[in-house]
């Protein structure tokens, strides 16, 4: 086991090197020249000069790399000329919301997926079965920037029940986290759906039925309990889709968050808070997956890895 | 190979469960409307004229002329939709195919090659994965800008590591099959050993593959369209006409539903279909 949690760390600390590597090759290598793209437009020729020296761009690829390595290591982004601030500070500032959207995504998706997995293999082939695949397979179909906008056409312009953008209470955030939940919901519902069926006509399942244990019992406590290592595999790999997902529901709803901030700082051709956004992102992708892998070992004492 | 690939697939297609088949000819009817747009729709999808803007569906107040209405620049939205699903669709076809190729190969290299290499393709994959597909996109479009070619790369390069893990995993079983341990001995070139017997077994994985990632392309094009960093105005494309007809929502509704309700239907079809393929193909699961 130690040597699976040191390969893992391992791993993990490779991508990480192949995220930086693929940045710098998308923002300092493919635009030609990134000092320019760097800076404001019309920025004078001096400053363009300073940040080539800065940069080191008049050097070699792999020492333009070490230099760019040792800034993100010292967390310096460069400096946001949208905000006039440290890159890195600006898109902390917005990681707060994005956060608590993403939370809130991630409650409505295991709480609702989950359940409904669970009704449709416990009731399978009735109504709720018919009923929980139909609104999974809308789930995984329905475009979330679509999905979106039709919330706020029918809870805020017609219905007038829900504020449909801005940040101010908690009733801001209920349309916007069902939009980014819908997607993910609907996968988990259907992995959950799947997993229960089967682990529910294995014998230790018969056995626990037939010592007298209560239905209740045997569902959550034995067959959700082993149902919930591949749940939890499924999750991991999901934020990225909430942080990806954020990117468009924030748009939609004029969430405050990180993906709000990229894409504005797109349209401003903000590029040191671009590469804040995506280091920081699959940042955080790389280290929640290897705190799932790490925390499968504790979960599930049988697994023992090579 | 060809032919024996196509005999099965029309004997799997009679087999399909009934969500399957509903998904395919759905699909097949947006695709055959997309590419008969010219004939279904006589409207230009591009020429605004201002003096019929905002005009609600047909039966909804509005004309037989303009039956899904018009937009906030007098366009017939159904000629819009027909034509914007022509652009969709082919950007989606078009790196689905690039995607499937790319990983293919890179799958049969990790899965052939020694263990360095097979490792470094495989983080390269990781790597690939830790971002958030559209973070990376629209990273990428707003470098190197919002043509075609842009946008195929782009989605292309979101699709291949699927692709390359089925690949390298079947690679990996079959190599040590007894049969085709003997074809080795028996002095099988590797190409033949890939071209007789691991190509065919991958077959079914990879369609079920390309099957649902269509639909993750479609989402993922007009999602980028709809941010306003895949396909450009006046140009018509699903995401694009979304994202116009959100500043409408109060008083033309229709605007943003109908680009919605094209969006759903495609990838609908294609999920619909990918879970029949899979079902079919793959009876363990």
């Amino acid at each position: 086991m130690k040597a699976y949690v040191l390969r893992r760390l391992w791993q993990s600390a490779l991508t990480l090197v192949g995220v930086s590597v693929l940045v710098f090759v998308i923002l300092r290598v493919v635009p030609g020249d990134p000092a320019k793209m760097l800076l404001p437009d019309g920025a004078p020729q001096s400053a363009v000069d300073e940040l080539n020296r800065q940069l080191g761009l008049h050097e070699p690829l792999y020492v333009q790399y070490g230099l760019f390595l040792q800034s993100v290591f010292r967390g310096d982004f460069g400096q946001s000329f949208q905000y006039r601030a440290p890159a890195l500070r600006v898109v902390v500032e917005r990681l707060a919301a994005t956060v608590q959207l993403a939370l809130a995504a991630l409650l409505i998706t295991v709480g609702v997926g989950v359940s409904l997995g669970i009704v449709a293999a416990v009731r399978r082939g009735t109504g709720y079965d018919y009923a929980s695949t139909v609104l999974a397979v809308l789930g995984q179909s329905l475009p979330n920037f679509w999905l979106g906008i039709m919330l706020i056409l029918l809870f805020g312009v017609a219905l007038r029940w829900l504020p449909t953008s801005g940040f101010e209470s908690w009733r801001h955030l209920i349309l916007p986290a069902v939009t980014l939940a819908a997607f993910p919901m609907a996968l988990v519902a259907r992995l959950t759906r799947s997993s229960m069926l089967e682990i529910l006509g294995r014998d230790f399942i018969r056995t626990g039925r037939a010592k007298g244990l209560a239905e209740r019992a045997v569902i959550l406590r034995h067959a959700l309990r082993n149902a919930a290592v591949p749940l939890l595999t499924v999750l991991g790999l999901q934020i990225g889709t909430l942080l990806g997902g954020a990117v468009i529901t924030e748009s939609v709803f004029a969430w405050p968050g990180m993906g709000k901030l990229v894409v504005d700082a797109i349209f401003f051709r903000d590029f040191p808070v671009v590469q804040t956004v995506l280091i920081l992102s699959a940042t955080i992708f790389v280290v929640i997956n290897l705190l799932v892998d790490l925390l499968y070992t504790v979960i599930d004492p049988r697994i023992r890895y090579s | 190979m060809s032919a024996p690939v196509a005999v099965e697939a029309a004997r799997h297609a009679g087999r399909l469960s009934p969500p399957a088949l509903v998904g395919g000819v759905l699909l097949a009817l947006v695709v055959l409307a997309s590419v008969l747009a010219p004939l279904l729709a006589s409207s230009d999808p591009v020429k605004p004229s201002f003096s019929r803007r905002l005009a609600p569906p047909w039966g909804l107040g509005g004309t037989p002329a303009h039956v899904l209405g018009t937009d906030n620049l007098g366009r017939d939205i159904l000629a819009r939709v027909l034509h914007g699903g022509r652009i969709s669709l082919a950007l989606a076809t078009v790196s689905v195919l690039i995607a499937a190729l790319v990983g293919i190969l890179v799958g049969l290299v990790a899965g052939s090659a020694g263990e360095r290499l097979d490792g470094l393709l495989m983080r390269a994959a990781d790597v690939q994965l830790a971002f958030p597909v559209i973070m990376l996109a629209i990273a990428i479009v707003a470098v190197v800008g919002t043509s075609p070619g842009a946008l195929v790369s782009v989605l292309a390069l979101s699709g291949w590591v699927l692709y390359a893990r089925t690949v390298r995993a079947s690679v990996l079983t079959i190599r040590r099959l007894e049969y085709v341990e003997a074809a080795y001995t028996l002095g099988a070139s590797d190409l033949r050993i890939i071209a007789r017997h691991i190509m065919p077994n991958t077959i079914a994985p990879i369609l079920v593959l390309g099957s649902s990632q269509f639909a993750t392309m479609v989402l993922l094009e007009s999602g980028l369209s709809f941010l306003g960093m895949g396909i450009q105005a006046p140009r018509p494309s699903w995401g694009l006409m979304l994202a116009e007809g959100r500043d409408y929502l109060s008083n033309a509704w229709w605007l943003a539903t109908i680009p919605g309700v094209a969006i759903s239907l495609v990838v609908l079809g294609a999920n619909l279909l990918g879970d029949g393929l899979r079902d079919l193909l793959d009876p363990r699961g």
